[in-house]
């Protein structure tokens, strides 16, 4: 029986892959569940400083944040790329990333400087593998988006948008739509638009009276502050919807090679047994035609 | 209304309180503040402690906030609490160190951005994906 020893390694090789990838879409199902969890606890404290956001910016026209004030020409352009820090998660960064690239095209096309911020270690091996010059980076996030990570790499593209080094921030991120489908979206952070600048839906309209606040230390400030912190939400929303959208995707895409694993299985089980059976058959073919010659 | 108002303390992570009260003591950056409804409107910074809140009815609830801002309504207020503790001298040390990482890693590599060879990979990349499909399409 020639081949069947390899074929029963084969099966048994087979088998030891679908116990991987079913562990890996269990483990991604249960982080999913949380994931999806701190996307949607996050979601209140992002309504609220938008609400108080929006209250301040109709309050206080005396000073007006950089952050709203678009520019005329826009010379040099932030890029933020959310992706995840590890693989095997289908298309996800791949499409995120293709968009990326695309955009980035356009962009030189028209004569626009482009620097990125990676946040997750995907993107950023991808940027610098291509040449994109990278300004600041977070990897190794973990499974919670943290904001005390996110800190550094936000300031150094928020100071970079005060200082005038660009005159624009988009973010690059997968939105998480359900467990099935994940989109890749692309979203102006600075200038902070106007839609953006309103208050939610759930704001109550007496809210929406202008108030004339008292600020303490001093209206700058606290404005600053707020902006500042205001954007933050933003950027960590965004981490927190990529990293709901890279659990999904593992679970999709491991439940998939799991399948895969077991369509293989039977079929090499099926050539298996044809190939045991033409052996006995053989055999004693054999048997009854040596019979019959003596 | 005239008694009560609402109160909503929340973090980046979580909504913390939200509900009616009657009474909050926050520890505002020019000091401790006292809150009855119809306060002025206040927009202050919040320093790390408790925020003491009192509820209708209920006992005196203490909540720890790791500081924030403050906005005062005359009937809503919002606590938008940090979950990281924040300074200006912090918030640049981590920006320096995102900074120097990345400029790290640029080091080992070609200066111009190639956008060829970044199609390249991801045509490949997504030619493997749609391969994948195929393949679990015919059932293998």
């Amino acid at each position: 029986m020639a081949g069947s020893r390899e074929i029963r390694n084969k099966i048994k090789s087979v088998k030891n892959t679908q116990k991987i990838t079913r562990a890996m879409e269990m483990v991604a199902a249960s982080k999913m569940r949380k994931a999806q969890e701190r996307m949607k606890k996050a979601r209140p404290y992002g309504e609220k400083i938008r609400n108080v956001a929006a209250h301040m910016s109709r309050a206080n026209t005396e000073y007006r944040h950089p952050f709203l004030i678009a520019r005329d020409t826009v010379k040099r352009i932030g890029v933020i790329i959310v992706t995840s820090d590890k693989g095997l998660c289908g298309g996800l960064n791949t499409n995120v990333l293709r968009k990326v690239v695309n955009q980035m095209k356009t962009w030189q096309a028209e004569g626009e400087q482009v620097e990125v911020c990676c946040i997750g270690n995907k993107g950023l091996g991808f940027m610098s593998r291509v040449g994109a010059s990278v300004t600041s980076q977070v990897i190794g996030l973990g499974d919670t988006p943290d904001i005390t990570k996110l800190i550094g790499a936000v300031k150094v593209v928020l100071d970079g948008y005060t200082q005038d080094q660009f005159d624009r921030v988009y973010i690059f991120y997968n939105r998480f739509i359900n467990t099935m489908k994940q989109e890749p979206v692309m979203e102006q952070l600075l200038p902070l638009t106007d839609e953006r600048m309103q208050g939610s839906e759930q704001d109550s309209d007496k809210s929406k009276a202008i108030w004339d606040y008292i600020y303490e230390p001093e209206a700058k400030s606290v404005i600053d502050d707020i902006m500042v912190r205001y954007v933050e939400a933003l950027i960590y929303q965004a981490v927190a919807e990529n990293m709901a959208s890279e659990q999904s995707a593992r679970m999709v895409a491991m439940k998939a090679a799991s399948d895969n694993a077991g369509n293989v299985i039977n079929e090499l089980t099926l050539i298996y047994n044809k190939s045991r059976q033409a052996a006995i058959t053989k055999e004693l073919s054999e048997i009854v035609g040596g019979a019959a010659a003596v | 209304m005239g008694t009560i108002f609402h109160l909503d303390i929340v973090s980046a992570e979580e909504s913390i309180y939200s509900g009616p009260v009657e009474f909050l003591v926050a520890p505002a950056q020019m000091g401790e503040v006292g809150i009855y409804p119809r306060h002025t409107p206040m927009l202050t910074r919040i320093k790390s402690g408790m925020v003491r809140i009192k509820a209708q009815l209920k006992e005196e609830e203490l909540v720890y906030v790791s500081g924030g801002m403050l906005e005062v309504q005359p009937d809503v207020v919002t606590i938008l609490a940090d979950t990281a503790v924040r300074s200006h001298d912090l918030d640049e040390a981590k920006a320096l160190e995102a900074k120097r990482a990345a400029e790290e890693a640029m080091k080992n590599r070609e200066s111009e951005l190639d956008y060829a060879k970044a199609q390249a990979e991801l045509i490949e990349a997504m030619a493997q994906l749609a391969a994948i499909d195929k393949l679990r399409k015919r059932g293998h």
